[in-house]
């Protein structure tokens, strides 16, 4: 069963031990002053795995407000960077998460580029690079333990479990609480679904999120184009032999002399 | 050592000189960014690609189609009157796939794993069928040109066998060109929600594919006439007709299906919509679509003669709008999705400005010494049953 997360924003007070804890597990560098993993500069990039940033908002009452949301690779159900990869060097897990394989990578940044959400980050600054992003703790998912950044959040913002179940938990809050929540499970249906789900009571363009995706998987497009090339590749390869021995006899005929293959080679 | 019987010869003028200048930068450019990765250039998170894949890949790849369509129009349709460019299209293709290839190779952030694809397979990738196209095309046209240099260097045996495997070959290249000429266009289908509407669509493919059978012959014709000023050639009239008539028709196909196409996902609106997407991509149509199309079919309705002038016109407009095209995708539609702007830096630059050196010597040194050009009595007439073009009297590049 695949796993995810359910995040509820409006819980989260934004102290960053989540962070932390992304940072003591997976032995990432900290730079606060220049790649902050916390606060309205907070970015994805490649030392920081999950970040939450700070957003001022207006809250119901019209009340200025901030609002935390914790970003992290959203290990889409079917993913593009996957897809994307020459050489496999990204992987959906049947666990759920989407993992990097470093020594297949040969840094063609296609991932990058096909990454619906702009996930993948990039270790410019080293000699031979690899791509960078949340591993979703895929060694710990894979004994049963929840990621590290769950395990350690104070007002457990974060629920783990099976995905199907988290969607079905999401939508009931929602309806339990319809006055607080904006009725939108961010990850249910973007991109085909994401293994991570967000709840929130504001709109989630004003929270950093990129609203504007398909709805649709994108791995799924490229596969209609690829899935049809085998057959173009026998069948034009037949029609181009077919053209080559009839032109081939056609100019011999029109030559009247028995045909000279002689390309301009000859 | 001789070739062909003649002495090597490789004649220095100022032209040259600045490309040996250019060559040796770029030399120091490669070894520093073995050494110490991409920090020398200007990308970043938000432009994952920039000036490499652009110039080096993909209108490298696309202006190399020369090779795979004149070897084509040539061998498969029979069409025997475009002989005298076969030869340097294929050789200018080769050395074009050679660039890319390199071009790629600096590209790939861990570059020692190149090789990585050919066992470990990515078969739902558009880039591991991309990768293996261009691998297998670059051997293929390795082996349609090796017939010139085994017989420049004297070994004829080896010479006419790889002729012997002539029409294998140009229908493989053919087959493998009609799948990576597309991909490109394909592997650009997941970037939908990124890639401005203007340019996605499910047509990529068909449409990348089309644009380069069309900008293939122009770039031959330009070749062409660029050699044939430089070599003293004269204008092989039949062939580069032909030529420019390919061009026009397919042009055309693509052309229709590039606005039907704009007009049935309802993007004529933002066509017309006057920002920075929609100026750049009234450009590249106007540059590469309207205007060489507008020529081409005045002049065929009228029956009139197509002059050289007007085809190597057309042909560098279709060259242009090709780049255009492909700049756009790869820049302008991808633009608002990264949020940020890019610009190449210096090392970018010169890096792509050597590889074209290197690639622009490497072809005159081989046009001086090699059978590339058929013979023309003008030149240095010799004894010599074997006839020597572009022997250093003849050559003014």
């Amino acid at each position: 069963m695949s796993k995810g997360v359910l995040v509820d924003m409006t819980k989260c007070f934004g102290c960053g031990a989540c962070t932390v804890a992304c940072k003591l597990w997976n032995e990432k560098k900290y730079d606060e002053v220049n790649k902050p993993t916390l606060g309205d500069k907070a970015q994805l990039v490649d030392i920081n795995w999950t970040v939450v940033s700070k957003h001022d908002v207006t809250d119901t009452s019209g009340q200025a407000a901030w609002r935390f949301a914790k970003k992290q690779c959203l290990h889409c159900v079917d993913p593009a960077c996957a897809s994307s990869c020459l050489v496999g060097a990204l992987r959906k897990t049947p666990e759920g998460p989407v993992v990097y394989h470093p020594d297949l990578c040969v840094g063609c940044r296609y991932c990058m580029v096909a990454c619906p959400f702009n996930i993948p980050k990039y270790e410019w600054d080293k000699s031979f690079p690899k791509v960078s992003k949340c591993q979703m703790c895929s060694s710990r998912v894979a004994v049963g333990e929840q990621p590290a950044c769950i395990a350690v959040c104070p007002n457990q913002v974060m629920t783990f479990g099976d995905r199907d179940q988290l969607v079905q938990e999401a939508h009931k809050r929602i309806e339990g609480n319809q006055q607080l929540y904006v009725n939108h499970v961010f990850g249910e249906t973007e991109v085909g679904g994401t293994a991570w789900l967000y709840l929130s009571d504001q709109p989630f363009n004003r929270l950093g999120f990129k609203t504007a995706v398909p709805q649709e998987s994108l791995p799924a497009f490229t596969w209609q184009i690829l899935s049809k090339l085998p057959m173009i590749l026998v069948g034009w390869t037949a029609i181009l032999s077919g053209l080559y021995f009839f032109n081939k006899r056609r100019n011999a005929i029109a030559e009247g002399k028995q045909d000279s293959t002689g390309g301009p080679q000859s | 050592m001789t070739i062909n019987g003649n002495r090597i010869t490789f004649k220095m003028t100022p032209f040259r000189l600045v490309l040996i200048a250019f060559s040796l930068v770029f030399v120091g450019i490669v070894a520093y960014r073995l050494v110490n990765g991409l920090q020398m250039t200007n990308l970043t998170d938000a432009w994952p690609w920039g000036l490499w894949i652009f110039i080096d890949v993909k209108l490298g790849v696309a202006l190399a189609a020369g090779g795979f369509t004149t070897a084509g129009i040539y061998y498969v349709l029979g069409v025997k009157k475009v002989k005298s460019v076969v030869k340097p299209a294929i050789l200018t293709a080769w050395l074009g796939y050679c660039l890319v290839g390199f071009g790629l190779l600096m590209d790939l952030g861990r570059w020692y794993g190149w090789w990585h694809p050919i066992f470990s397979w990515g078969e739902h990738s558009v880039m591991f069928e991309l990768y293996m196209c261009v691998l297998l095309y670059t051997i293929v046209l390795t082996c349609e040109f090796a017939p010139t240099l085994f017989k420049g260097i004297g070994l004829v045996k080896l010479s006419s066998f790889f002729k012997s495997l002539t029409a294998p070959l140009v229908i493989g290249g053919i087959a493998l060109s009609t799948m990576h000429q597309s991909s490109l266009g394909s592997m650009y289908v997941l970037t939908l929600g990124k890639l401005n509407e203007l340019w996605w669509t499910m047509l990529l493919p068909i449409l990348y594919y089309s644009s380069a059978v069309a900008v293939g012959p122009a770039m031959v014709t330009c070749e062409t006439a660029l050699a044939g000023r430089f070599f003293g050639h004269d204008w092989d009239e039949p062939a580069m007709t032909f030529l420019a008539k390919w061009s026009g028709y397919v042009m055309s196909f693509y052309a229709v299906l590039r606005f039907s196409d704009l007009a049935i996902r309802g993007q004529i609106g933002s066509l017309l919509a006057l920002d920075t997407e929609s100026l750049m991509c009234l450009l590249e149509l106007a540059i590469g679509c309207v205007l060489p199309l507008y020529f081409f079919w005045s002049y065929k309705l009228r029956g009139k003669v197509m002059t050289q002038k007007m085809i190597v016109r057309n042909a560098v407009l279709l060259v242009l709008g090709v780049a255009l095209n492909r700049g756009n995708v790869v820049f302008t539609g991808m633009a608002k999705a990264a949020g940020e702007s890019y610009f190449p830096s210096a090392a970018e630059l010169f890096l792509s400005i050597g590889l074209v050196s290197v690639g622009i010597l490497v072809y005159l040194f081989i046009v001086e010494n090699f059978d590339v050009f058929p013979a023309h009595g003008h030149c240095v007439a010799t004894g010599n049953k074997q006839a020597q073009p572009e022997a250093a009297g003849c050559a003014r590049a």
